[in-house]
């Protein structure tokens, strides 16, 4: 069955944003379908498109498919992004599942008061620093290469990006102590498919805070404060 | 130094399990140590690997337990990221303050048996096959022997509604590599203890 893939999730980042980045970084064109009611929600389970009960779905190839990184692993297996061998791949996933790791941490911090967004968000910068961006620095130092594995663009650039770019949305100076991360995210930015990502009337959304939705952005902004919460602690 | 991998971790299970289950199903003998790093950790083939999950991925990857093509690949992800939730929800009722332990491994229970076992039990029914994929050993079914066997840790009857996964149960259990796992002396590690929950938790914080 030929066709674009179709994402069913809020209109928000959430679990679906690094499947969105992939897809267009890998030049994939996408549909997305939103979630806005829990009525629509319950039709989706009812209907047995959920695995799990749980989204994000992304219908590809034929196959509704659950689970963020059974998505992502797919997406990246099926358009080259994800090494030349097994011992790439074993690279290419360290490197995602700590960025994975640190993303994690910002997308709770809607959700949670005023005083433990502040704890945690002193905590993420601090594991940015020390925990999470030295490895990349000294991967790319070490290598010289332009991208982290395999002298090829992967997933795990991809992913590394995406989370700079997170990162400094909390901390705009971030990368100041990471001159090899600063040319990367340069580098990589200006990829034509994820240059065009990142410009404004693409399919990236913008982060679920205050700030975003007192300024009232352009798709589904009262779902977003009522549901994303909602959805983000069943489904996380 | 050996070919054998080593593992690094504490004395216990948390995220190390189903490296242990997965390196005992492809029948590969490790040896290990208490030292603690950033763990897991787990060196094999001239890499010291971290992060669960890609240590996982390698490990079926070059066993043979991970399908034959990116679509067996994708079912037997969506699966095991199943499990690993349901896994998730088990080992968090540990740390439960001591009140809501209760009614929280209720939910846990009805969870297993409301979203995730169904799942499984209609998988094995719609192709009437012994493995959960490719007809073909992989690690979904490693890790829902795993899962499986944990639940009953908790409720010994889990199963009774599900027929097709307790034939799945003794069939996996059967095959040579998990018997031997499954036998006292091997290097699969006892439950949590609520004595070792102050150790664990001093190591982990």
């Amino acid at each position: 069955m030929a066709g674009k893939p179709k994402l069913h999730y809020t209109c928000g980042r959430g679990k679906m944003e690094s499947i969105r980045w992939l897809l267009a970084a890998a030049g994939v064109e996408f549909e997305e379908q939103f979630i806005e009611t829990n009525e629509h929600l319950e039709k989706l389970r009812n209907g047995g498109s959920l695995l799990f009960q749980q989204v994000p779905l992304v219908e590809i190839d034929g196959m509704k498919m659950v689970q963020t990184r059974a998505i992502l692993n797919y997406i990246a297996g099926k358009y080259n992004l994800y090494g030349k061998d097994l011992k790439e791949r074993a690279w290419i996933d360290m490197y995602v599942e700590g960025t994975t790791d640190l993303m994690g941490m910002i997308m709770q911090l809607p959700l949670q008061s005023a005083e433990m967004r502040e704890k945690n968000l002193a905590l993420i910068i601090e594991r940015a620093k020390t925990r999470y961006f030295p490895v990349y620095e000294k991967a790319l130092k070490d290598h010289g290469h332009d991208y982290l594995v395999g002298n090829k663009f992967s997933w795990a650039d991809i992913q590394l990006l995406e989370a700079i770019l997170m990162v400094e949305e909390c901390k705009p100076d971030i990368l100041s102590a990471f001159p090899q991360l600063q040319a990367f995210k340069g580098r990589i930015s200006n990829i034509p498919t994820i240059k065009k990502f990142l410009q404004p009337g693409s399919q990236r959304k913008p982060p679920a805070d205050d700030k975003y939705i007192a300024n009232r952005g352009k798709c589904c902004l009262t779902s977003v404060r009522f549901h994303f919460p909602q959805l983000l602690l069943k489904y996380l | 130094m050996s070919g054998k991998p080593r593992l690094h971790y504490v004395n216990a299970r948390g995220r190390m399990e189903p490296i242990r289950w997965l390196l005992a199903a492809a029948g590969v003998e490790v040896y290990g140590d208490l030292l603690f790093q950033q763990v897991p950790m787990v060196e094999i083939d001239g890499m010291k690997m971290v992060q669960t999950r890609a240590i996982l991925s390698y490990i079926a990857g070059k066993y043979n337990l991970y399908g034959k093509d990116l679509k067996e690949r994708a079912l037997i992800d969506m699966y095991v990221e199943g499990l690993a939730d349901l896994n998730e929800l088990i080992t968090s009722n540990f740390f439960q303050p001591a009140d809501k332990k209760e009614e929280h491994l209720a939910t846990v229970m009805d969870k297993a048996t409301t979203r995730y076992f169904p799942v499984y039990e209609k998988v094995l029914k719609g192709h009437g096959q012994d493995f959960l994929v490719g007809n073909k050993l992989s690690r979904a079914d490693v890790q829902l022997l795993e899962i499986i066997l944990l639940v009953e840790e908790s409720k010994p009857d889990i199963l009774a509604k599900f027929p097709l996964l307790q034939s799945f149960k003794a069939k996996t259990s059967n095959i040579p590599n998990i018997k031997k796992f499954l036998q006292p002396g091997s290097q699969r590690k006892l439950p949590i203890q609520e004595k070792d929950i102050p150790r664990l938790m001093q190591i982990f914080h």
